[in-house]
């Protein structure tokens, strides 16, 4: 079974109106190749799961400004002014979770699991519509399972049957993204054959990974 | 006037840190509080992009692309330091493990209740991590500006939406020291340049005055 394909194949995979992941955190790096793409290919109405809106002119932000996106689910958008202008103008829907529940949420879907309990929110809006428990007289909020069509990461090294290795703060929602969405396309910077990748180095597992982009983005 | 008093509110919370705490530092006024760590004393800054031990911001040209913080700034890492996904964050973060966060704050009030996130109508960007530090961290300390555009920001009750209710501990502003306790707002210290009046006439909240702050 081979999963390295050309990011045009990939790109083809995701389709208008789906629900994508995309890993990233801030102006850190995303799949920025796949995302050119995903603009070039004027793809629409899409709902986005990611931590933030990142910065204008990369990653999410770039899907934003081409009016890909119809509604994004987030934690965070303050670093991208265009967001808050369309979300603002009604142009775009914005939902604000808090980041572990975000976190969480994606894992739970990925991990089989039907919710949590957290603390996060409790006396706050994000109380609105859900249920609350008392465990050990201490309050919670039930959150449920957040998935996806599809999820893009970007990987540092990855082997070609998808174990992913990343570099510094690039693997922040990655894991929890890949074990969350149906069809999980990573990017890499780096492709190698498997073995080159010690297993005790491996960060995502490559039962979560379904196809592995990378010869365009060996930054050459 | 601005710099001048954050970096007096960074100066005094940087005195509540103790040796061994792991410390979330929020963007802004709060982060100033790395550049005030005792000498010698051990505290690791984690920040919630998957950081335990960050270190300073980067000088220009040193940038690893692969390295930011929370606030998307390029940083240097400690001896030690480990980098982890972001459900593990935020285990460490809603779990206890986090011995202190410093936070910004819109509003606080008497019961310790915090705004931080959201003016409707003019500013929503989110709440980020805040909402799962205020429920996890061990001890929340509030760094402000006493006021904004001179109204009060101490407040007897928000009127923004509450990012987290009664969790704020402590108020650190460049006029006063205070502490959240059952009975109310404490005021524990006054700091150099305000006087009690000043700091009266500036906070809407009915604060406790301790004795030795009266003579």
């Amino acid at each position: 079974m081979n999963k390295v394909i050309s990011a045009k194949e990939a790109v083809k995979l995701i389709k208008d109106g789906c629900t994508i992941m995309i890993s990233g955190f801030a102006g850190v790096k995303k799949p920025e190749v796949l995302i050119d793409l995903m603009v070039k290919n004027n793809i629409k109405n899409l709902t986005v799961i990611a931590n933030d809106a990142a910065i204008p002119g990369k990653g999410i932000g770039r899907l934003i400004s081409h009016r890909c996106v119809k509604k994004l689910i987030a934690s965070h958008i303050g670093l991208n002014p265009e967001a808050g202008r369309q979300m603002n103008a009604g142009e775009l829907e914005v939902e604000l979770i808090p980041q572990g529940t975000l976190a969480e949420r994606i894992r739970c879907a990925g991990a089989g699991l039907g919710g949590f309990f957290t603390p996060t929110g409790i006396g706050t809006s994000v109380e609105e519509g859900k249920q609350k428990f008392i465990v050990e007289g201490k309050e919670y909020l039930l959150e449920l399972p957040l998935k996806a069509d599809v999820a893009i990461i970007k990987g540092s090294v990855v082997d070609t049957l998808g174990n992913v290795f990343y570099k510094g703060t690039t693997q922040n929602f990655s894991l929890v993204m890949a074990m969350a969405a149906d069809l999980v396309i990573v990017e890499a910077e780096k492709i190698v054959k498997p073995g080159e990748l010690k297993p005790e180095h491996v960060m995502t597992p490559s039962v979560f990974v379904d196809y592995i982009v990378g010869a365009e983005c060996n930054g050459n | 006037m601005g710099i001048e008093a954050k970096e007096i509110i960074a100066r005094r919370v940087a005195r509540e840190l103790k040796d061994g705490y792991v410390v979330n530092l929020g963007i802004g006024l709060p982060s100033l509080v790395a550049n005030y760590i005792p000498e010698g004393m051990s505290v690791m800054l984690q920040s919630e992009n998957g950081i335990l031990g960050m270190g300073a911001i980067c000088e220009a040209g040193e940038e690893d692309e692969n390295v930011i913080n929370a606030g998307n700034q390029f940083v240097y890492v400690q001896k030690g330091a480990c980098f982890f996904d972001s459900a593990t964050s935020f285990a460490m973060i809603r779990g206890g493990h986090i011995h202190l966060t410093v936070l910004g704050a819109l509003q606080v009030d008497e019961q310790g209740n915090i705004a931080s996130h959201i003016i409707p109508g003019s500013m929503a960007p989110g709440m980020g991590g805040a909402m799962d530090l205020l429920a996890g961290a061990k001890k929340v300390i509030v760094a402000m500006l006493h006021t904004a555009k001179g109204k009060p920001k101490i407040l007897k009750r928000c009127t923004l939406p509450l990012t987290a209710k009664g969790k704020v501990d402590m108020i650190v502003t460049e006029k006063a020291v205070i502490s959240v306790t059952p009975e109310g707002l404490v005021l524990d210290e006054i700091m150099p340049g305000s006087s009690l009046e000043d700091i009266l006439q500036h906070t809407e909240a009915d604060l406790i005055i301790r004795d030795e702050l009266v003579k």
